[in-house]
């Protein structure tokens, strides 16, 4: 179990806007009559979305409000899962995965770099003000290995210096490109491949 | 190896791009009507004949699951629920089932959903997964457009409607009842079977759950027949199976070959072989983090099905490969394996809640060389303390690789950690309790 701190600093009011209103509202159609509460895990990340990548307390009453359940009931499902940031993190928000495959690979060289160029620790927002990171569990791309979630991208077959650029692109607004960083598109052996062949005269 | 035209994911690789077109060149959505018009129990039978098992790590056989659906639907509708909350470390072949084959699920989604009396499909992807929904949903979008789903699907005259919930980062959510609390809106903690989803599943209703891969190899079988799935491999064992070879090889990849295929092939011809050469290959796990290493004298001859894998004291899992070589400290990986478990343990169930921590922290200083001799006996009691002892299969989960540590490398553990016990062991005592509390001068 993970234990996760909620934010001293609390905005007051949470209001979807007109965009994301219609939206949550689609989502709850998803779900049969009277079982709209089934919406409140998309409803949560819409929330963060909107609330710069972390969810306030008052977000969780309006929702709660919404879907006419219990607010109790709306926080332990935001506390439950990892996904959802109860404190502000910064607006790219560095995810390096350090599970078993990705340090044996040469995660933890990731996430010194994290440590020498964005925070000397975990969940604190860089000087800059853009970015903070955090180790987390696989994230089921084990092929491509070491690898960083970067918001919703996921950016693979890393090593320090190319990761190290990936951050120096963000800090000059540049957007880095998501995927892999050893050139290949998916997750064939490329230089070896020996399956589907045909595939590439087709 | 495996020849091209009998595997069934062309796209695995992304050659030809993952939009219905291409997708219908490769045959996905051809004549669906003709499956549809031979019937429900054509379609179990024919699953069955396959002798397909779940994909999903616990092999449970596909058709046998269908049949367990009530034949007539009651005053509750059944559901179909799809899961693709994989996060077992290792693990990374339902994301390029989504992203680069979504219409060959999307199709055997409606062909299961009809075979078990569903008309609502519920796709359960990871969070973390965003892009990889986003292109499944591009392509359930293409779906309706064209008719194929929807209202009379395919000209079928059967209504099916698919809908993607997202996770958000749980592990436990791929359990398949804590699937279903996740999807009614609640945390994902396991119910305790019986009764099964089966019967009551999820909102109470009679709900199938399949994994992504189950269910994508579903249409392929129907038009080929059950009979040419299980023709390869062996007895039980048939089909294909996508492989995920990750860890301290040349070329991680993942790759479709035949169930029963020899490891050493999989790491020697698809992967570019072990770093450093087969030599210096250290242990294997086979099946996800949650499967018992391998040592290498079985890694040299395993084949990998499920029955050779239990054979050999451990699991095929998920078929997520990892490779670990001389140069790692096995001990270091399992414990971070160990924390893993730690932080995904859902908090329900004492002995795996406590347990995992446990284990993660006796590992961590059997790493450093700081435990004691007599603790790796204990660890080994710890981790039997938890397996079977919990609602879900988290708790055997978690003990597994501990246990496969030790059984494979206990000298290796001795030797690191050769300290005598600081307080000798009382044998009146039962161990569980906090022995130094019970000296004086230590209180």
């Amino acid at each position: 179990m993970s234990l996760k701190k909620i934010s001293k600093n609390q905005p007051d009011t949470f209001e979807f806007d007109s965009k994301n209103l219609s939206e949550a509202k689609k989502i709850i159609t998803n779900y049969p009559k009277g079982k709209q509460k089934s919406a409140v895990m998309a409803l949560l990340y819409i929330a963060q979305k909107q609330n710069n990548n972390w969810i306030p307390l008052s977000a969780m009453k309006y929702i709660a409000k919404m879907l006419d359940m219990p607010y109790i009931k709306v926080y332990e499902v935001s506390t439950f899962y990892s996904m959802y940031n109860l404190t502000p993190v910064g607006d790219y928000f560095f995810q390096v995965c350090t599970t078993t495959p990705c340090m044996i690979r040469g995660a933890y060289k990731l996430v010194d770099v994290c440590k020498k160029k964005i925070s000397e620790n975990e969940s604190e927002i860089s000087k800059n003000g853009k970015s903070s990171w955090m180790e987390v569990e696989c994230l089921g791309a084990c092929v491509n290995s070491p690898m960083v979630q970067i918001n919703e991208d996921y950016f693979e077959d890393l090593d320090e210096e190319k990761f190290s650029k990936i951050i120096d692109q963000i800090d000059k607004n540049q957007k880095p490109r998501p995927g892999s960083y050893r050139g290949r598109l998916s997750s064939e052996p490329e230089d070896i491949r020996k399956t589907l062949l045909s595939n590439k005269n087709a | 190896m495996l020849k091209d035209e009998d595997r069934i994911f062309k796209n695995l690789y992304n050659d030809f791009g993952a939009e219905l077109d291409s997708a219908k060149k490769r045959g996905d959505w051809l004549e669906t009507e003709e499956i549809f018009n031979k019937g429900r129990n054509w379609i179990i039978e024919e699953i069955k004949t396959s002798q397909l098992r779940g994909r999903g790590g616990a092999g449970f056989p596909t058709g046998l699951k269908w049949s367990f659906a009530p034949k007539e639907v009651g005053s509750k509708p059944h559901y179909l629920v799809i899961n693709a909350d994989e996060s077992e470390p290792g693990t990374c072949k339902d994301r390029d089932i989504l992203r680069f084959e979504p219409h060959k699920l999307i199709e055997g989604c409606l062909i299961a959903s009809y075979a078990v009396n569903a008309h609502t499909c519920y796709i359960y992807i990871r969070g973390e997964y965003f892009n990889e929904g986003q292109k499944l949903q591009k392509a359930i979008d293409e779906a309706y457009s064209n008719g194929l789903i929807g209202k009379n699907a395919s000209s079928t005259g059967w209504d099916f409607d698919i809908f993607i919930h997202y996770g958000a980062g749980a592990y436990i959510c791929g359990e398949e009842t804590a699937l279903l609390e996740s999807l009614e809106g609640n945390k994902g903690q396991p119910r305790l079977k019986p009764p099964f989803p089966a019967l009551i599943g999820l909102y109470g209703c009679p709900t199938i759950i399949n994994n992504v891969e189950t269910i994508a190899v579903v249409p392929t079988i129907l038009r080929r027949g059950g009979k040419w799935f299980s023709s390869l491999g062996r007895e039980k064992n048939t089909g294909t199976k996508i492989f995920c070879i990750s860890g301290n090889v040349n070329n991680p990849c993942n790759v479709e070959e035949e169930m029963g295929v020899p490891l050493k092939d999989l790491i020697e011809k698809h992967a570019g072989g072990v770093v450093g050469g087969w030599d210096n290959l250290k242990a294997v796990i086979p099946g996800g983090s949650s499967m018992p290493l391998l040592p290498k004298e079985i890694c040299d001859t395993i084949k990998m099905d499920f029955d050779a894998c239990v054979e050999n004291k451990t699991g095929l899992g998920t078929a997520g490969i990892v490779v670990i070589n001389r140069d790692q400290d096995i001990i270091k990986c399992m414990a971070r394996i160990a924390r893993f478990y730690k932080h995904e343990s859902c908090g329900q169930c004492t002995p795996c809640r406590e347990g995992s921590g446990w284990m993660w922290r006796m590992l961590e200083r059997m790493a450093k060389g700081e435990a004691t001799r007599d603790e790796v006996d204990m660890l080994m009691d710890v981790t039997k303390q938890i397996e079977g002892h919990t609602i879900c299969a988290f708790g055997e989960g978690s003990s597994w690789p501990v246990q496969g540590l030790i059984r494979n490398f206990r000298d290796e553990i001795l030797e690191r950690n050769k300290y005598d016990p600081l307080i000798q062991r009382k044998k009146e005592v039962p161990y569980l309790v906090d022995q130094h509390l019970l000296e004086k001068e230590n209180a």
